[in-house]
């Protein structure tokens, strides 16, 4: 069995995944140091269900993210030097320094914002849809939650609101296991969180997060439902986060070695190496040459984004309002 | 043409003509058609006291029953101004924001800024307010204090048709989040409008009537009790000067700190609890910015801090009435 991909689409997904990692990979090491400011959330580990359901959407396409936001904006197309930049603090961030890691937002990509509430992006992109729906367009709307907001009001509400009006929304469930540190398995109430899609008379479907090209054709049909008028789908997502709930967490609540393991067995870029590699559509070679240019840049991001300036005092009082 | 409508009918006719004028304005809340797809769907509620009546029919596919869930809505509604539509949610009774705060005060307000001034959300989201209807504790607050605390919400408060209509097609238009308030009181209230479209813009307040010897600032229904107030005061030879802000946030301090540099005297009338409400936040205002030219110490005209009562005897007294602002016009103005 060959992909359903091309050359050229397995080189985008590939490179995605292995930005996203490098990104978080570099985040954490210079968060360490202190000197980067306030709360960051990692989502190394999780990079095939970003890139997986990102590389079927367009700029119009809209998707509401969560505090874990870095790989549903890279994937989702923001420039991860001016994310950084962001990250840092800095003037020439994504969002000018003033949203920082969990606000990072760019609405000419579609990208509807990472949210530092638990669960806020639900109703939002309900309306995201609703807008295109009612000018007749088929653009869609992504809902990435995790396992924590799957027991939020606005994500039930969200649901049912998205079946009522028949919106075009993918709920894209990541449930990687911990709700800060309270495990998925004491916090939600039912087996599966795609259990609950019935409840709202949607479709649910459970998807291996670890592999990308399980979730690239779940997603793919969840959308193509979506864009075709069909209504919403529920997709769980069963993944893992290789670092804490936040920077500096030390993740007592989990076992000893559970994330080595997960590294060493089931890595969302070994399987796609490994899988591509094997079947000859792409090279080691081609791997590599990704491996090297994205290491360059993301160390070329880290580099500016220290040397940028931060935000003239002048900036605390502008962008409040459009007008006042 | 100016003809007499209601307050009611002012605020279904500015949706109205402005669903007419651009087709990206939306209508969504609880029985805003009041029957979608029921027989009756046409002659349906329209709200539940009929304030957008008529308008389902007449722009189809545009105002949209939702399922009682506040927060899936509203936020709906936001995320839908961030994707170029201009709606119109209607909260139903303020008191509900309880369950919807988060989508209004972490998203819609914070967007712009938090994004760098990148996004733009001209959602406006309606609701009654207000105390006089027996309704008790869980549906006659006040509350645009609240909102009003918030940066990146605009406020609206009219308290007549003429400035209900011209305000609603301002928050139409307007590229900000605006929390429109509609005194349930009101609702039956007629004025002079005209029937063509006209705004009132944001932030200019109202001098309802110049006075010399004591300025009141009145909020919503406050300002027809302070005309009542200020009738009877001129009959003993008091002169007010009645200034109604129009919106909260912004706050056209300027024609408040110019009158009370003149007249010397302040009562501020606030229907809601008086703890970091408008009338505590006029009243510093003007302590900080006029203390030299204050004759008299200001006056709060406010309700108690206490919820909203059931019984007619209770919640009467709880309701700021023309005879206690009159009152207090009279203890600022032979303060000395």
């Amino acid at each position: 069995m060959t992909s359903p991909l091309n050359r050229e689409a397995l080189l985008q997904a590939y490179r995605t995944m292995r930005i996203i990692r490098d990104f978080e990979e570099r985040v954490h090491v210079d968060f360490a140091t202190g000197e980067i400011p306030g709360f960051v959330h990692l989502y190394a580990g999780e990079e095939a269900s970003a890139t997986g359901i990102c590389m079927h959407l367009n700029r119009k396409d809209y998707i509401a993210s969560t505090h874990r936001g870095h790989g549903h904006c890279i994937a989702k197309g923001v420039d991860p030097v001016g994310m950084m930049a962001e990250i840092w603090g800095k003037a020439t961030g994504t969002c000018k320094g003033k949203g920082g890691s969990m606000h990072i937002a760019d609405l000419e990509v579609g990208m509807l914002g990472a949210n530092g509430i638990v669960g806020g992006g639900g109703p939002l992109i309900c309306g995201t849809a609703l807008a295109s729906k009612v000018r007749g367009e088929n653009n869609v709307g992504v809902c990435f939650f995790g396992d924590g907001a799957s027991n939020q009001g606005t994500i039930f509400e969200a649901m049912n609101l998205a079946s009522v009006w028949k919106l075009p929304v993918i709920f894209v469930a990541e449930n990687n296991g911990y709700a800060e540190a309270t495990s998925s398995n004491f916090s939600v109430a039912v087996d599966n969180i795609a259990d609950r899609a019935s409840a709202f008379g949607m479709p649910g479907v459970i998807v291996d997060g670890f592999d990308f090209f399980a979730v690239y054709e779940a997603a793919g049909e969840a959308i193509k439902r979506a864009r075709e008028g069909h209504g919403p789908t529920l997709l769980e997502v069963k993944l893992s986060r290789y670092y804490g709930h936040f920077e500096g967490d030390q993740q007592t609540y989990r076992a000893p070695g559970e994330v080595q393991k997960l590294r060493e067995t089931k890595d969302c870029l070994m399987q796609f190496a490994k899988r591509v590699t094997s079947r000859g559509e792409l090279t080691m070679a081609d791997i590599e040459a990704i491996d090297a240019e994205v290491k360059a840049m993301i160390d070329a991001s880290v580099v500016k984004a220290k040397a940028d300036p931060l935000p003239a005092p002048s900036e605390l009082m502008t962008d409040v309002y459009v007008s006042y | 043409m100016a003809r007499k409508i209601t307050y009611q009918q002012a605020i279904n006719e500015a949706l109205d003509q402005e669903m007419t004028r651009d087709p990206s304005v939306i209508v969504m809340g609880e029985d805003v058609a009041g029957g979608a797809g029921s027989p009756g769907e046409d002659d349906a509620w329209g709200g539940v006291l009929g304030v957008t009546k008529g308008l389902y029919a007449k722009h189809p596919g545009r105002v949209m029953d939702t399922p009682i869930s506040e927060s899936g809505y509203i936020g709906a509604a936001v995320g839908a101004a961030c994707n170029g539509l201009r709606p119109v949610a209607e909260l139903m009774f303020i008191d509900f924001m309880g369950v919807c705060f988060d989508q209004i005060f972490n998203q819609a307000a914070k967007f712009r800024y938090m994004f760098g001034g990148k996004a733009k959300t001209p959602v406006v989201i309606r609701a009654m307010y207000g105390a006089g209807f027996r309704a008790a504790a869980q549906h006659s607050q006040c509350l645009y204090n609240m909102f009003t605390h918030v940066p990146g919400l605009k406020v609206v408060v009219p308290s007549n048709p003429y400035d209900a209509k011209g305000l609603l097609i301002q928050s139409i238009r307007d590229n900000d989040p605006v929390i429109f308030l509609e005194h349930k009181a009101l609702y039956t209230m007629e004025g002079d409008v005209p029937a063509e479209s006209y705004i009132v813009p944001f932030g200019e307040a109202a001098v309802v009537q110049e006075g010399d010897d004591v300025t009141i600032v009145a909020i919503g229904r406050m300002v027809n009790y302070a005309k009542d107030a200020a009738a009877s005061l001129r009959k003993k030879g008091v002169s007010c000067e009645i200034i109604d802000p129009r919106t909260t946030s912004p706050l056209d301090t300027d024609t408040i700190l110019e009158s009370v540099e003149r007249t010397g005297r302040l009562v501020v009338v606030d229907e809601s609890n008086p703890r970091c409400s408008m009338a505590s936040d006029i009243s510093g205002f003007i302590a900080q910015e006029a203390f030299g030219a204050l004759k008299a110490p200001i006056q709060m005209v406010t309700a108690p801090h206490v919820p909203v009562p059931f019984a007619a005897s209770l919640e009467d007294l709880y309701i700021p009435s023309p005879a206690r602002i009159e009152e207090a016009v009279m203890k600022v103005k032979e303060y000395r």
